[in-house]
């Protein structure tokens, strides 16, 4: 990986995904539970959904941080492939539900559906999941971004509009008549491809797809960064009329890296929804778009690494924030934002990296 | 009438509201010449650069290309294929990038996302920076990024820029604005080396400027050429000194 050589942050961070797919079931499978040093489910699966947020932090970072687009609507894209997900797993449940029917998931039962809407077709099988799990977000953001792209919306009208996009799915994603099962979501999954997920052996397994997961996104967002097209991304974040007359096609290339930043998030989601067991419309709410922003913003936009790294010390801040003191969390995060602002505008992985390195 | 120039623009007229911003303008460029466009305020020097890139469309009058390329048929990046390049006054290169990286993306080639997803410079391309960068003076400023150029740098780099699409004719607008004496002198060491190679045509207010680089100047005044020669000639031309250089 000759990309890779002057990439020493990418490098640690590659050791690091490594170490973790190696120590997890290490820790969790060989070290007896009643070793303090033994991993509890509980911990294996805080640590696959900081994976989770770290890989759409990562598709924050590739579309904001080196195309200029500050999409303040990626956990719409993140939650559609959790729900992709959701779908195929309350499908695995069959007449393991409350209501014991084959084909229907309880909420339809309860709301006295005859049948499968046609929409739900196919999530049975975990190939064509997997690949909804992708394409919907991806189209979502095709489709959007050409319109949004097409009209040369830029900069905060389009942060305002991609707040918009999220918002609007999660008021449709509340109502029962959507098909996705309200406000409830999903939950009470039981098995993926036959494992049972509430088994160690499952939860260890799904954590070290997801790390799989998030070296292969950064490094193919590694590879398109440092690609000609990389530096054509850029050239459109910081002079975008000067690479139009240079004969670029600008909004082609943010249409297409906007949906390649779409299908990275939107697998994040499908990946979460299995470790964290539940998926409902609150997963939209535009807050959780904003965090991701902040979270690439707190690490060092435009590194790929920091957004990551931002996403893990974030998540951890909250998760021992809203345990501790849960009154304090969302005022600590502004203070957090507003502070990275003013006085570390390269993000914590600027204060250990030479200044005028990063691209 | 033989075609041997590289532009022809004859009798051009460009109104705006009635105001004729260009009268009858008629102006010719040789191959490989070095012309200077000098004129007050309001003489018609930013339009004229208009109407040869596409810009603006005279209301009469025709321009051609050399002998085959009418360029009043062509939009602005029709124009820009077929060889123009032009040089705003106000330099913008991307400050985030290597002065390379700046020239590698004007390299002439793909423009495609997929394309520069694999895209690679060539022996060739690489050749053709260096030469650019050695052209230019920027060779010792290959890894510098954009930002921290000095503003005459700027110039240059962005006229390295035009250069690497091999333009035929390059346009370019006030260039020595705001420049050092010494990035002045530069300046017209790099726009002389041009011209030769390519027909170079500069508007500039800066006399003394125009004075060390012109071989031949034109005069504009109220949208048409009011005296034409070398400096010393359009010097001495009584109307000339009348509105422009009497002052």
């Amino acid at each position: 990986m000759t990309m890779l050589s002057s990439d020493r942050g990418g490098r640690i961070f590659l050791a690091l995904m490594a170490i973790v797919a190696i120590a997890v079931p290490v820790f969790n499978q060989l070290v007896p539970a009643s070793s303090p040093l033994h991993l509890t489910p509980f911990g294996i699966t805080l640590i696959g959904k900081y994976m989770c947020y770290g890989m759409l932090a990562l598709a924050v970072d590739l579309i904001w941080g080196y195309c200029g687009i500050l999409s303040l609507g990626h956990a719409a894209f993140f939650s559609l492939g959790g729900y992709a997900m959701g779908m195929y797993l309350m499908r695995q449940i069959g007449t393991r539900g409350v209501y014991a029917d084959p084909i229907l998931p309880d909420f339809m039962v309860f709301l006295n559906w005859k049948e499968l809407p046609w929409f739900w077709y196919g999530f049975n099988h975990f190939a064509f999941a997997l690949l909804m799990m992708v394409l919907v977000p991806a189209l979502l953001a095709l489709l959007f971004g050409w319109l949004a792209f097409r009209s040369r919306v830029t900069g905060v009208y389009l942060s305002i509009i991609t707040q918009a996009l999220t918002y609007a799915l999660m008021l449709a994603f509340f109502r029962n008549d959507m098909g996705f099962g309200g406000n409830n979501g999903f939950t009470d999954f039981k098995d993926l491809l036959g494992f049972d997920l509430h088994a160690d052996s499952t939860r260890v397994v799904l954590l070290m797809a997801t790390a799989l997961a998030l070296a292969g996104s950064y490094l193919a967002c590694r590879g398109i960064v440092e690609s000609r097209a990389g530096r054509v991304m850029r050239a459109i974040r910081d002079a975008e009329s000067r690479t139009r007359f240079l004969g670029y096609p600008v909004e082609r290339f943010k249409l297409w890296v906007f949906v390649f930043s779409a299908a990275i998030a939107g697998l994040a989601g499908a990946l979460y929804v299995p470790q964290v067991g539940i998926i409902n419309p609150g997963e939209f709410a535009p807050i959780n778009s904003i965090e991701a922003v902040i979270w690439v913003a707190v690490g060092g936009r435009g590194t790929l690494f920091g957004a990551i790294a931002g996403a893990v010390v974030v998540n951890y801040a909250k998760t021992y924030l809203t345990g501790a003191f849960p009154e304090i969390w969302l005022y600590a995060l502004g203070a957090l934002f507003v502070f990275v602002t003013l006085f570390l505008p390269r993000g914590i992985i600027g204060l250990v990296t030479a200044p005028g390195k990063e691209k | 009438m033989i075609r041997d120039k590289r532009l022809y623009l004859e009798d051009v007229t460009v109104s705006f509201d009635g105001f004729k911003a260009l009268n009858e303008l008629s102006l010719y460029v040789d191959p490989g010449e070095l012309l200077c466009i000098i004129g007050p305020n309001g003489a018609g020097k930013t339009t004229m650069m208009d109407v040869i890139t596409g810009k603006t469309r005279p209301s009469s009058g025709t321009a051609w290309f050399g002998p085959l390329i009418d360029l009043l048929k062509l939009s602005e990046a029709q124009i820009v294929a077929a060889g123009i390049g032009r040089k705003f006054q106000k330099p913008t290169v991307f400050e985030q990038l290597t002065v390379f990286e700046n020239l590698e993306l004007a390299l002439a080639g793909t423009r495609s996302f997929l394309k520069t997803l694999r895209a690679s410079i060539s022996a060739v391309q690489r050749e053709r920076i260096d030469k650019v960068l050695e052209t230019i003076g920027l060779s010792d400023h290959r890894t510098s990024l954009g930002r921290i150029l000095a503003h005459g740098q700027k110039q240059w780099l962005e006229i390295g820029m035009l250069l690497m699409q091999d333009p035929e004719l390059l346009l370019v607008d006030e260039p020595v604005a705001g420049m050092t004496p010494h990035e002045i002198e530069r300046t017209a060491e790099l726009l002389t080396s041009l011209a030769g190679e390519h027909s170079v045509v500069v508007v500039e207010h800066d006399m003394s400027f125009v004075r060390s680089i012109a071989r031949r100047v034109n005069v504009l005044h109220e949208g048409r050429v009011i005296a034409e020669g070398n400096m010393d000639k359009v010097q001495a031309d009584p109307r000339v000194i009348e509105v422009y250089l009497g002052e």
